[in-house]
């Protein structure tokens, strides 16, 4: 069986384009909205969470996953594509990274890491491309808040704010106007729902609207106290009420 | 011909100063009783990441390599200098690899830290454990005798040119008691903005 598929099924179209991931970037287009956004002191992650039916719980799923304590992920596309990904992202963070320098790894590392992955699917045998568009927002020491996207090709673009997915032409057009060199988180985080509350076309409220946060070190989520040296992880996500509560102010 | 760790001979030390690192070696390459060379030193410098290494000889020069390229790829990756404390778990995460068939090495690391200035030491066993130290850490043939003047000569704050000469003469007079290591001594200061690097005139036997 594995013989027969030992080949790339992603071939050079006679024009020179690679058509498996012109497809995967249609997947990607179809797919729900996201958008990411860099402050001068963090990076706002954002996504509608469309559920087909009012019976689904929106809360079990969680669409914005965190990599590393500095480093968060959101998606447009499919899915379960992304949840591979992620899974993947967290356990290379270690073994490739965390497990020799005993250190997590620095945003853009992490990022051509999944950016390799999502290569290695366009030129491998009996797998094809992945189905997601990747927004990567983190933080490290060097180079400070990152925003990063990562395409099903494997390109990968540093942003300062951007959109991905069904309604992303139009709000990038919004969030071009609107991002400014001198945003602070809570601006940004601000514009983000602003953005969003275009493309979204139900209700908007803390549980169909999920918002991920890379700040300021929330020391207090260590679990512990008195260890110098040690900061507390940046990535966190809004609560419902946290977002109910600047949806009101907007 | 038995234990690795002391058919070539060797020693180094390294230790910690007011907002300075000092790390010192001998030179001498043996085969058991007989000197080859008095020009074998045993400290590699990675960015501003001292690396000490006593033991078997051409273990000593095969990680220097090793660790050579890893740092090289480090630098091209990661587009920035490695710091003392990366070196330190880059060094145990690499020997540790090795666990069933070990470098026959005693490293130590010493540096100062370019963002927040702060020094740092620390000293492995063969298979990569890190003895993280606030004070000094020793390797090779007289570790024993290094223990012994460390522990009598080192005091904290030491400024650099007075840790100089507490460094050295822990050297010389360990060094001096061991048939195995000796013929010549170097010693490095690094402090955040330079390193000086001096020979030390010792004993030729």
């Amino acid at each position: 069986m594995a013989d027969r598929y030992s080949f790339s099924l992603t071939t050079f179209s006679p024009s020179g384009k690679l058509v498996q991931i012109e497809y995967a970037f249609q997947a990607v287009n179809q797919g729900v909205t996201s958008l990411g956004i860099k402050a001068s002191n963090g990076v706002v992650l954002a996504t509608e969470k469309k559920s087909t039916s009012d019976l689904i719980d929106a809360s079990s799923l969680s669409k914005i996953s965190n990599i590393t304590p500095d480093i968060g992920m959101v998606y447009s596309g499919m899915g379960p594509d992304f949840r591979v990904l992620v899974d993947k992202a967290r356990k290379s963070s270690h073994t490739n990274y965390k497990r020799i320098y005993n250190e997590y790894p620095p945003t853009r590392i992490l990022v051509q890491d999944v950016a390799r992955t999502m290569q290695e699917a366009t030129q491998s045998g009996g797998v094809r491309p992945y189905g997601v568009s990747l927004l990567v927002g983190g933080y490290d020491a060097d180079n400070g808040f990152s925003l990063y996207q990562v395409d099903p090709s494997g390109t990968y673009f540093p942003w300062k704010a951007t959109a991905i997915g069904k309604g992303s032409t139009s709000a990038k057009t919004f969030l071009e106007k609107r991002w400014t060199e001198d945003l602070e988180l809570e601006d940004a985080i601000h514009i983000a729902l602003l953005t969003l509350k275009e493309s979204v076309e139900g209700e908007m409220n803390g549980n169909t609207v999920e918002i991920g946060v890379i700040g300021p070190a929330s020391d207090h989520l260590l679990g512990f106290e008195g260890v110098k040296n040690i900061q507390g992880p940046r990535f966190r996500k809004l609560s419902p009420q946290e977002i109910d509560d600047r949806l009101d102010a907007i | 011909m038995s234990d690795p760790s002391s058919i070539n001979g060797g020693s180094v030390v390294a230790m910690v100063g007011k907002d300075c690192v000092a790390i010192g070696c001998d030179m001498r390459l043996g085969m058991q009783a007989l000197t080859v060379s008095n020009d074998f030193p045993k400290i590699f410098q990675f960015n501003n990441a001292f690396l000490g290494l006593t033991g078997l000889a051409t273990d000593v020069i095969t990680l220097s390599e090793v660790f050579r390229y890893k740092v090289n790829l480090y630098n091209l990756r990661e587009e920035r200098k490695i710091e003392p404390e990366t070196f330190a778990n880059l060094v145990s995460s690499t020997l540790y690899e090795k666990r069933f068939g070990p470098y026959f090495v005693g490293p130590i690391v010493a540096g100062i830290n370019s963002k927040s200035g702060d020094p740092y030491i620390c000293g492995f066993d063969l298979i990569g454990c890190i003895n993280f130290a606030k004070d000094f850490v020793v390797g090779g043939t007289s570790s024993d005798q290094l223990f012994g003047m460390c522990e009598s000569l080192w005091e904290p704050n030491l400024e650099p040119d007075d840790l100089f000469e507490t460094i050295s003469q822990a050297l010389l007079n360990a060094q001096d008691r061991d048939a195995l290591s000796g013929w010549g001594a170097i010693v490095y200061v690094i402090t955040k903005d330079k390193v000086v690097k001096r020979l030390l005139k010792t004993r030729q036997d």
